[in-house]
This record gives structure tokens, C-alpha cells and sequence, in this order.
């Protein structure tokens, strides 16, 4: 990092923690600087650094390549598509995951068929800042990777940590298909590191973030802290649980998965995304059809409630998975 | 930001428009004769799917292709079989979608008109009308990044397509970013089956043009020598950086939608208006006009005898085995089967 001062700073001028969101805009820098085919389009994303400061700065220092977008996501979409035929690698950022259902269409039927259709290789990737926030409401919380997984020819990522925003990005965009970048908005400023990683874990193998040999809890992006959190509550009850971080939910990694239930014997998988399908519902389906003499309790899921996503944060507290309900779960399961 | 008609012609090399207009009738009697074939031969059930023509809309198409040149792009429509000729897609390539032949572009995988091939810079389309607008756009701010100059864009759609959000935001981007596109609209009277006044309830979509800030240029579409010559100067416009040119060509569509639709619902006053003379027959008045009958005969001679011979190969060629498919949509498969999941 040649400069970087979008981070914050220690009085003797060395870095003191990285954010989530830090190693995303750090991860785009990179990139801008290391391949000359990388751009980002996107809403505000120019000179104001976009509606959440991943781009803080970009525009200035790497100009003609961060580039304003209209208000067009089926467009925008659209637009990488060709861009990627052309040999670019284009990140699109959306600007609430929400609003990318109307660039849907470009997404899942141009984006996701060319490689399929052509043999030539389609490298975007679309930034989707996902998952609930208190007071967001309806259409600026919603997990899209549900829908982007279901379709073949998109690779689909969710990372939860700050050291996977950053490797998995750059990951992502050195890829040769179009990868789904879900990342968390509840954890952009809050989840620190100390500094960027050195090293990276490969985008689509799971990791076990939390080893135990009661029970496992495969889970993804901001629920992987929830999980973790419901593990340590546990640990008082004499349970130990084993957190398992799909990391990218599309390749899934079932080997990992697996060898982790055949430690444990009981699965409860985790999802923020509405109940009906999904990846919490496809890891239940392949340990169930791949592994159930593993089994000793019926494999669980839990998702957020199957309603719109409320604004108030009473409700949205009731809605979606926290600490206290995985735990609750957890038990469930244990005491079959 | 004008709107204009199709004027008088600007005075060029006798030579360069004499080579266009050959160029222009030979895409159009290519195309003709091998999308007649395509009609039997689905008829005659050596076709799964749908058989899509372009009857009546040869003289745009074919128009647009002629002036585009190698290193531009071309992301053409449905009815389209003249403008890829014209830009060089070969009539092989055309049967091997098709009859799914998997030395063709598409492999089998996809069929009919959703057939392209980015190396020669033809853009496989999605069935989603207004789709290609924005990819073309994409494609042109690459080559613009790439600091690739001179490079122009095409892309064809027919009226109903101008009332997709799709359209209108990929035609809006290339307006902002004042991109070397061009795009040809056939309004050809019939979306499927929807007729136009159910589609758009402006006079004319060239009217459209000044909202976008985009040039608007109208033309008979019937008109073979008025499509070559607008669609030249739209194109050298474009390449010459005066921004997006939407080119509007009324016309209507000889055939159904498809060959499995006979069209019965095309209104009779309107086939037999302006809009519904056959522009095949108005380009063998103008050659015979010009004292060129027999160069006009001889083109039909020799794209006759290229459809047989082109039947003839891509008849023999091999058809896809699932067996020997790989099954991967994407490039990262390989590291997917490590990991034991797809």
C-alpha cells in the first residue's frame, strides 16, 4: 500500500486497524493499481466514493477508471458484460444489494451464460453491500445470495472477515467468471483487524473458524460472528460447538462441511436469507443425502423470518438470526 | 441532436458505391435465399426449436452490416441473417446454430439467432429485448479504456424492444458517455403479435432521438439505396465521435414471428402501403433500373449456389455428445471438482 489514507492512523503514523470496509476499498486499490483492465462503475462511486466510502479517493488517483454510473442497474450490468468481453475486469458496485434485482436480468442470463455459451470467459464482478442494518428496512437489507447462487456460471462469495474482504476480493476480481460479492454492511465499520493479511485462504474452501466436537454450525458472512457468539454461551452448558465459515456459498464445500459433522454428528446450519431454499437449506440437503450415518439428530436450519425485512429495530432483532436464537437452536439439536 | 430524413445523396467514388451496393444485394440475396432454406428445413422437422426470418427487414440489416468494417462490433437481432452476412458471419455458421452443429460457434449449446462469435466482434444475444444496447456500450467504453480509437458499435432491435427499461437504459448510458453506437431500429409494424399502436403511442420512435440527445435519423426501410446510405453516414458519424445515432427504419415484417406463426393478424391496408413492399423487389427495380439485371441475377445464381453447398457441409458435420460435454458453466470448474462440489 503505497499510501493509505483512507485508514485511520496511530500517532507514529503506522496503521492501527483495518475495517471490513478498509480492506474493500484496500482490495479495489490494489487491483486499480496492479491490472490496468480493472475499473469500477457504479453509482456515486466517482469523485463522493460511493454511498458507503468504498471507493474513498479512487476516482482521484486512478482517473478515467472509477466512473459514475446512471441510475440504471439492468444497464450498469449490462455495460460489464461488454466490458468483459472486451478483456476489461469490471466491478460494478451496487448500491444496496436490494437494488440489484433490477440489473437481475444482465446478472443471470447475459453475465452468467457467456462462458457457457461462447468459451469465452466473462471476469466481472458485482459488489452487492447486503444484510441488515438497524433501520434499513424492506429494500436495504436484503441477502441476495440465494438467487445468484441458484443460477450456474456465477460464483458467489460472502465473506466475514476482514482478511477474507480483502483476499477473497482481489480473489474475485482476478477470476475469469462473474463473481457475486456479498459483502456485510452491519460489519463495515465495526469488524477490525489489525492490519491487511499477508496470506490468503482459498476463496472456496470453507474454514472451521471455531473448532468443537458437539455440534456443527456452518454458517456465512455476519451470521459467522452470531454463531460464534451462541458457541461461547454454550460453552457454559458444557456444549462445544465447531463454527464452520462457508466463506463463498457457490462452489459450496462439501468436503469440509462433511468432515466437520463427522466430528460432531449434528448439524445446524445458519443463514440471514428468507427460509424458503437457499444455502442453509442446500448444506442440510447434501448432509443429509451425502452424509446422514454421520447423523445423530435430525440436521436443523435457521433463517430469518419468511417476511419482508421490518425497519424497526425491535422487529428486525425478532427477525433475523442473533446470538440468542442460533443458542437456542444449538440446544435443540444437542438434546435430540 | 437533429432530426432528420434521409436526403439527398452526398457525392461519393462512383467505385465505393458501387462496391457497397454490391455488398448490400448480395447480403440481401444471401440472406433471402438461405432463410427460405432455413424455412424448409424446418418444415421438413431437421430444426428443433423455432425458425426466426427476417423477411422484408433485408435491406436495413443487411445496410447496417455493409457499413460496418472489421474491428467493430455487431450485436445483432432476431431478424438479422442479412447485417451478419454483410459483416461476415459466414453461412456456415448460421446452419451450424441452427442444426446445432458443434463445430459452430454455439457448440449445440444454443441454437437459432442467439448465435455469435467475439472474435470476429458479433455479440451472441439474449432473448431479452434491449438487452444487447448496454453490452454494445460496454464493449465500446472498453476499446474507449483500452484507448482503442475509431471502433464503432451496431446494434439492431425492432419497435417492440424500444418499450423494455433495458432499451431505454442502455441507449441512456451510451448518451452520457456520448459512445460511437449506433442503433437501428426495424419498426416493422408487429411486436409477435402486438401491433405498434398497442406498443408506443408516440408518432414516430426517431421522435425519441431528442430525448435521449441522441442523433434521430428516419428511413424507408423498403429502400435499399436510402438504408445503405443513411446507415453509412450513421456509422461514419459515430466513428467521426458525434455520439449515439438512433436510426429508425419503417418497414414491416413479411412472415410471422417465427415459422411456426403465419402472421394472420398483419393488417391487409398495411401490406399493401408503402411500408410493406418487399425491399428484394425494389432492389431488383433499382438494379434493373441502373441497367444491372444481369449482375442482380448472377448474385441470386451464386447465393443459391452457396446455401446448397453450405447445407450440404454443415449437414455432415457432427452434432454435440452429452457424453463428451463437460458440464461446467464456469472457467473455475476444475477447482470446484477438487473441492468435491459443484
Amino acid at each position: 500500500m503505497g499510501d493509505a489514507d483512507g485508514f485511520r492512523y496511530g500517532g507514529l503514523g503506522f496503521l492501527v486497524s483495518v475495517t471490513y470496509l478498509d480492506a474493500i476499498r484496500s482490495a479495489q486499490e490494489k487491483a486499480l493499481q496492479d491490472d490496468p483492465t480493472v475499473f469500477i462503475y457504479g453509482q456515486d462511486v466517482g469523485a463522493f466514493g460511493g454511498a458507503f466510502k468504498a471507493t474513498k479517493n479512487l476516482a482521484k488517483r486512478y482517473p478515467g477508471r472509477v466512473i459514475d454510473s446512471p441510475i440504471s442497474e439492468d444497464a450498469m450490468v449490462g455495460m460489464a458484460v461488454g466490458a468483459a468481453m472486451e478483456g476489461m475486469r469490471p466491478i460494478v458496485e451496487m448500491q444496496f444489494a436490494d437494488f440489484s434485482t433490477v440489473g437481475l436480468n444482465q446478472m443471470l442470463n447475459h453475465a452468467a451464460t457467456t462462458f457457457w455459451r461462447t468459451g469465452k470467459p466473462c471476469p466481472m464482478v458485482l459488489r452487492l453491500p447486503s444484510g441488515g442494518t438497524p433501520g434499513s428496512g424492506p429494500f436495504h437489507s436484503q441477502s441476495m445470495e440465494t438467487i445468484y447462487s441458484h443460477y450456474p456460471g456465477i460464483v458467489v462469495m460472502t465473506p466475514a472477515t476482514v482478511d477474507d474482504a480483502y483476499t477473497m476480493l482481489l480473489e474475485a476480481i482476478a477470476m475469469p467468471d462473474p463473481v457475486v460479492f456479498c459483502e456485510h454492511k452491519l460489519l463495515y465499520y465495526h469488524l477490525k483487524a489489525d492490519a491487511l493479511p499477508k496470506s490468503a485462504v482459498p476463496a472456496f474452501r470453507a474454514q472451521v473458524v471455531r473448532p468443537g466436537r458437539d455440534i456443527t454450525c456452518v454458517t456465512y458472512s455476519a451470521m459467522v460472528h452470531e454463531a460464534v457468539a451462541a458457541a461461547q454461551e454454550l460453552v457454559g452448558e458444557g456444549y462445544e460447538v465447531e463454527v464452520v465459515d462457508l466463506r463463498t456459498v457457490k462452489p459450496l464445500d462439501t468436503d469440509t462441511i462433511l468432515a466437520s459433522v463427522a466430528r460432531t454428528g449434528r448439524l445446524l446450519a445458519v443463514g440471514e436469507s428468507w427460509p424458503w431454499g437457499g444455502a442453509s437449506a442446500e448444506v442440510v440437503a447434501r448432509v443429509a443425502s451425502e452424509g446422514f450415518e454421520l447423523l445423530d439428530a435430525p440436521p436443523k436450519r435457521l433463517n430469518a423470518k419468511d417476511t419482508p425485512i421490518p425497519y424497526h429495530p425491535n422487529l428486525w432483532a425478532a427477525h433475523r438470526p442473533t446470538a440468542v436464537r442460533i443458542a437456542a437452536a444449538l440446544r435443540e439439536v444437542l438434546r435430540y | 441532436m437533429a432530426t432528420r430524413t434521409a436526403g439527398a445523396v452526398a457525392p461519393r467514388s462512383e467505385q465505393e458505391l458501387l462496391l457497397r451496393g454490391e455488398r448490400l444485394g448480395r447480403a440481401m440475396i444471401r440472406a433471402r435465399l438461405l432463410e427460405e432454406k432455413l424455412g424448409s428445413l424446418y418444415r421438413a422437422g431437421r430444426i428443433v426449436g423455432g425458425v426466426y426470418l427476417g423477411r422484408g427487414q433485408e435491406a436495413l440489416s443487411g445496410a447496417g452490416g455493409v457499413a460496418l468494417r472489421k474491428g467493430d462490433v455487431f450485436a445483432p437481432l432476431i431478424r438479422d441473417m442479412a447485417g451478419r452476412l454483410a459483416f461476415g458471419e459466414p453461412m456456415e455458421d448460421a446452419l451450424r446454430a441452427y442444426l446445432g452443429s458443434r463445430l459452430g460457434p454455439m457448440k449445440g449449446r444454443d441454437g437459432n439467432i442467439h448465435r455469435g462469435d467475439l472474435s470476429r466482434g458479433i455479440l451472441p444475444m439474449i432473448s431479452h429485448l434491449g438487452a444487447m444496447v448496454s453490452t454494445v456500450s460496454g464493449v465500446l467504453m472498453a476499446k474507449r479504456m483500452k484507448k482503442e480509437r475509431g471502433g464503432v458499435g451496431l446494434t439492431c432491435v425492432g419497435d417492440g424492444a424500444t418499450s423494455t427499461g433495458s432499451f431505454h437504459e442502455g441507449l441512456n448510458l451510451a448518451a452520457v458517455e456520448r459512445l460511437p453506437l449506433v442503433v437501428v431500429v426495424a419498426d416493422n409494424g408487429y411486436a409477435y403479435s402486438t401491433p405498434r399502436e398497442r406498443q408506443f403511442a408516440c408518432v414516430d420512435l426517431v421522435d425519441r432521438a431528442k430525448g435521449y440527445g441522441v442523433a434521430g435519423v428516419a428511413v424507408d426501410g423498403t429502400d435499399p439505396i436510402a438504408c445503405g446510405e443513411v446507415l453509412h453516414r450513421a456509422v461514419e458519424r459515430a466513428r467521426r465521435g458525434e455520439g449515439p445515432q438512433l436510426v429508425v427504419g419503417t418497414l414491416l415484417r413479411l412472415c410471422g414471428h417465427g415459422e411456426h406463426d403465419d402472421g394472420l393478424y398483419i393488417d391487409s391496408t398495411m401490406k399493401s402501403s408503402g411500408r410493406g413492399r418487399d425491399c428484394m423487389q425494389v432492389m431488383g427495380d433499382q438494379m434493373k433500373k441502373m441497367g444491372r439485371e444481369k449482375d442482380w441475377l448472377s448474385w441470386r445464381e451464386d447465393a443459391f449456389r452457396e446455401v446448397e453447398e453450405a447445407v450440404a457441409k454443415v449437414s455432415a458435420e457432427p452434432v454435440p455428445d452429452p457424453f463428451e460435454e463437460d458440464w461446467w458453466a464456469t472457467q473455475m470448474g476444475s477447482g470446484t471438482e477438487v473441492l468435491g462440489s459443484s
